[in-house]
C-alpha cells in the first residue's frame, strides 16, 4: 500500500519533465485531430503515412525479429527455403521432364526465378494475413491500417537479399556473368514484385477481414502461380500466343526481366513487359482503392 | 478555458443484418446474392442500430469528464469513436492535443519479444517517437520493477510483470487527454487501482481525462461533470452529483417487477420466462430494500412440453461485478419437469448484500453435464436498491462513511479479552 502514493509523485515529476521537453516535440499540444465521417471516396492521406513512418519502420522490425525466433537454423531458413525449392525444380522439371530453359544454364535459370517468386508468396501470403494477425490492434489503437500490409511485403525483402549471395555463388559456379549494364535494371523488376504484391494484398487483406476464406484461396493460387510465371521455365522458349497469356500476370515480366537483368538472360519483349508493368499499377490502385473504402468498417467487421 | 474535446452531432450507425454476414462466409453471401438476383429473396431485413445518436458535448481543458449509462447505452462506442478505431457514420469531433487511453494498455506486445523490444514496439504503436521512448526507458523500466527481465521474451514474464511493463509504457505517454474505460480495463484489483490513482494524478496535473464507468462511486469522487448516455443520446449532461443521483433514481436498472406476454416471453421451445421482480418478505414488489430484512427475487416461467428437468437460475450483480450465481438445488427438480407454470423465489438472507444498485440476471437452465445448458436467459432483468438507514443492526454499526465490497455480510465474531 504504501508504494503507490510513491510511485504517484514519480509519475507527476516525471510529468512535469515531459511537459518541458514539449515544445522541441514536433507532435506536441497544438494538434488538432479532427474526426468526421469517412469520405465517399477513398483518398491516399500520404502525409498521415509519412507522419507514422516509424511505426512502419518498427511493424518491419518486429516481423523480421519474430520471424525465425526460436527456430534452430534461425535465419538460414531464408537461403534453405529456395534453395530447397530450386532443387526439385531443377530435378523434376528439368531432368525429368525437360522443360525449355531458353539458351539459359538451367539451374542458375531456376535459382533466379526462385527467389522473386518466394519473395512475392512471402509477400502476398503476409499482406493478406496482416489485418486478421494484427486483430488486437486493429480493434485497439488507430493508425492508418495500410502499414500493416505494406509493412508485410517490406519484411521478405529481408530474406530476398540474403538469399542474393546463394544465387551470386550458384552463378559463380557455373560461369554465368550479367550481360552489362542492364543489370542496373533488376531492382526495377523487383519494384514490379513489390508493387503487385501490395496491390493484391491491401485488396486481400480488406476481403478477408470479412471473408476468412481468402486464407484458404491463397495457398492454391500460390501453387500454380509458378508454373503461370515462368519459374522453371524460359518463357520466350514458348509459343508467342501463350507468352501473351502469361504476361497478364506480372510475375513473369519480374521473373524474365530479372533474369535478362542478372543472368544475361534474352531479353523480354518490350510490350510484355509493358503489359505485366501496367497490370503491376493496375493491382496497387485496385487494391487501394478496395482497402481504403473499406478500411472505416475494418474494427467493426473484423 | 480552452475546449480539448468538442463533439457535434456525433452518430454511429450499425447494420446488424451486415454484421451476421460478417461472421458467415463467401458463399453464404454469394448465395444471398444470387438469390436476391434471381429475385427469390427480398432484400434481406438489414436492423439498424444507432449506438451512437446525436451526441454532442465539449469538455474543457482540465477537465474530468465521467461517462455513464446501462450497457448498451453508447459508452463504449464514443470512447472507439474518439480513439479513432472506428469512424462516426455522422458528425464531427475536434480533440486538441494528443490523446492516451487505457485501453490500449499492452496492445500490440509480441510473446516473442524482450521486454525492452516490446518497449520499443509498444510505444510506437501508441504514437511515441523513438528518441522520446529512448528518454523515457529508465523511467519506465524503473517504474515497472522489470530491471532483471529486460531481455528475456515477455512469453516468460508473470501476468503481473507483463501487466506492470505494459501499463508503465501506457503511463509514460504523456497524452493531453486521457480516456479511460473502465469496462475494458482489464486486471486484478491492484491494476484497477492504478488506473484511478492515474487518473487522479492527471486530474490533478490539470489534464483532460474522459472516464467511462460502470463504478458510479468512482465517477462521483472522480468526476467534475458527468453525462449521462441513454439508448445512444446524451440524456443528461451537468455536475457529477446531480447526474449520479438522477441516474440511480430514474434509468439505474430496469426495475423491479418485469413480465412478459405469451408474444414476446424470451425463452426456448421449452421453457418461457414469464416474470421476474423483487419481493419483500410480504410478497410486496419493492425497489428500495432495507439492507437488514430478506429480499426476494421471484422468477415465473412456463414450460411448454414435457423435457429435462429445468431448475430456476439467478446472478446477482453489484458494483458492476458479479457478486454471485446462484440455482435452486432442491431435489424437486431433479425429476423431468411437467408443462405448467412454475414461480419460484429465492431468499436473498438479511445483511448480505452492500449498499446501492443491485442488478438481477434470470435464466431457466437445465444440467446437460459437465455443461449448464441456458434456454432463456434475461441481462439485468430487474433491479433494486440497497439501503442502509443506518439505525444500527447492519454490518457497517455507527460508522457512516464508505464502505466497500459487493457484499457486506454481518459476521459472527468470536472476540474476547486475551491479556
Amino acid at each position: 500500500m504504501s508504494q503507490v502514493p510513491s510511485t504517484l509523485e514519480e509519475r507527476a515529476g516525471a510529468s512535469t519533465t515531459g511537459d518541458a521537453a514539449r515544445p522541441a516535440d514536433s507532435n506536441g499540444s497544438s494538434r488538432v485531430t479532427v474526426i468526421k465521417p469517412a469520405p465517399r471516396l477513398p483518398r491516399l492521406a500520404f502525409s498521415e503515412l509519412w507522419h507514422y513512418r516509424e511505426l512502419l519502420g518498427t511493424l518491419v522490425w518486429r516481423d523480421v525479429v519474430v520471424r525465425y525466433k526460436q527456430t534452430f537454423l534461425g535465419i538460414a531458413w531464408a537461403i534453405l527455403v529456395p534453395v530447397f525449392t530450386a532443387v526439385v525444380y531443377i530435378v523434376v522439371f528439368g531432368r525429368f521432364a525437360d522443360f525449355p530453359d531458353g539458351g539459359m544454364k538451367y539451374q542458375v535459370l531456376v535459382l533466379a526465378g526462385v527467389l522473386p517468386m518466394q519473395y512475392f508468396v512471402s509477400a502476398l501470403t503476409g499482406s493478406s494475413m496482416s489485418l486478421a494477425a494484427n486483430l488486437n490492434l486493429v480493434t485497439k489503437v488507430y493508425f492508418p491500417r495500410t502499414l500493416l500490409p505494406l509493412a508485410a511485403v517490406l519484411v521478405p525483402f529481408v530474406d530476398f537479399l540474403v538469399g542474393i549471395p546463394v544465387l551470386v555463388a550458384c552463378m559463380a559456379f557455373y560461369g554465368v556473368w550479367p550481360g552489362g549494364l542492364e543489370v542496373l535494371t533488376a531492382p526495377l523488376f523487383m519494384g514490379l514484385a513489390v508493387v503487385s504484391a501490395l496491390g493484391a494484398g491491401l485488396f486481400l487483406s480488406a476481403i478477408n477481414v470479412r471473408y476468412r476464406d481468402v486464407r484458404y484461396m491463397i495457398p492454391v493460387f500460390l501453387q500454380v502461380l509458378p508454373l503461370l510465371s515462368g519459374v522453371m521455365y524460359a518463357v520466350q522458349a514458348i509459343p508467342e500466343k501463350w507468352q501473351w497469356v502469361l504476361a497478364c500476370n506480372p510475375m513473369t515480366a519480374v521473373v524474365a526481366g530479372w533474369r535478362w537483368a542478372v543472368i544475361d538472360g534474352p531479353a523480354p519483349d518490350v510490350w510484355q513487359t509493358a503489359l505485366g508493368f501496367g497490370v503491376g499499377g493496375a493491382l496497387l490502385i485496385f487494391g487501394l482503392a478496395v482497402f481504403r473504402s473499406s478500411e472505416p468498417r475494418f474494427a467493426d467487421t473484423i | 478555458m480552452a475546449i480539448a474535446i468538442e463533439a457535434e452531432g456525433l452518430s454511429k450507425r450499425y447494420r446488424l443484418g451486415e454484421f451476421q454476414a460478417a461472421y458467415g462466409t463467401l458463399r453464404e453471401s454469394m448465395v444471398h446474392a444470387m438469390r436476391r438476383l434471381t429475385g427469390k429473396e427480398h432484400q434481406r431485413d438489414v436492423k439498424e442500430l444507432w449506438a451512437l445518436d446525436d451526441v454532442s458535448f465539449s469538455v474543457e481543458e482540465g477537465e474530468v469528464l465521467g461517462v455513464i449509462g446501462r450497457n448498451g447505452a453508447g459508452k463504449s462506442t464514443l470512447l472507439k469513436v474518439l480513439t479513432r478505431i472506428t469512424t462516426p457514420t455522422k458528425g464531427r469531433v475536434e480533440i486538441r492535443g494528443r490523446v492516451g487511453s487505457l485501453l490500449e494498455v499492452g496492445t500490440g506486445f509480441h510473446p516473442e519479444l524482450t521486454g525492452r523490444e516490446n518497449i520499443y514496439l509498444n510505444g510506437a504503436i501508441l504514437g511515441m517517437k523513438r528518441r522520446e521512448i529512448q528518454q523515457k526507458l529508465g523511467d519506465m523500466v524503473e517504474f515497472s520493477g522489470v530491471e532483471g527481465f529486460l531481455d528475456t521474451p515477455v512469453k516468460r514474464y508473470s501476468s503481473g510483470m507483463y501487466v506492470r511493463l505494459a501499463f508503465s509504457v501506457a503511463a509514460h505517454l504523456e497524452p493531453e487527454i486521457l480516456l479511460v474505460d473502465e469496462v475494458l480495463a482489464v486486471g486484478d484489483a491492484e491494476f484497477q487501482r492504478r488506473c484511478i490513482g492515474r487518473m487522479e494524478d492527471f486530474g490533478a496535473n490539470g489534464r483532460t481525462v474522459l472516464f467511462v464507468s460502470h463504478n458510479l462511486q468512482a465517477v462521483a469522487q472522480l468526476c467534475d461533470r458527468v453525462i449521462l448516455m441513454e439508448h445512444g443520446r446524451v440524456a443528461m449532461d451537468g455536475p457529477s452529483g446531480k447526474v449520479v443521483a438522477h441516474y440511480l433514481q430514474t434509468s439505474a436498472g430496469a426495475g423491479s417487477a418485469r413480465s412478459w406476454d405469451d408474444l414476446d416471453a424470451p425463452g426456448d421451445d421449452l421453457v418461457r420466462l414469464r416474470a421476474v421482480r423483487i419481493v419483500d418478505a410480504d410478497g410486496e414488489t419493492v425497489d428500495y430494500v432495507d439492507v437488514r430484512e430478506p429480499v426476494g427475487i421471484e422468477i415465473a416461467f412456463r414450460v411448454l412440453r414435457d423435457g429435462p428437468a429445468v431448475l430456476p437460475k439467478l446472478k446477482l450483480v453489484a458494483d458492476g461485478r458479479i457478486a454471485f450465481n446462484a440455482m435452486d438445488v432442491h431435489p424437486r427438480w431433479e425429476e423431468p419437469s411437467p408443462p405448467g407454470e412454475y414461480v419460484a423465489t429465492a431468499w436473498i438472507p438479511p445483511n448480505l448484500l452492500n449498499e446501492g444498485l443491485v442488478s438481477i440476471d434470470a435464466a431457466v437452465c437445465s444440467i446437460r453435464s459437465p455443461k449448464l445448458h441456458h434456454h432463456v436467459s434475461v441481462h439485468e432483468a430487474v433491479s433494486f436498491h440497497v439501503q442502509d438507514p443506518a439505525e444500527g443492526g447492519s454490518a457497517r454499526g455507527s460508522f457512516t462513511g464508505q464502505w466497500r465490497g459487493v457484499v457486506r455480510p454481518l459476521l459472527e465474531w468470536d472476540a474476547e479479552r486475551v491479556r
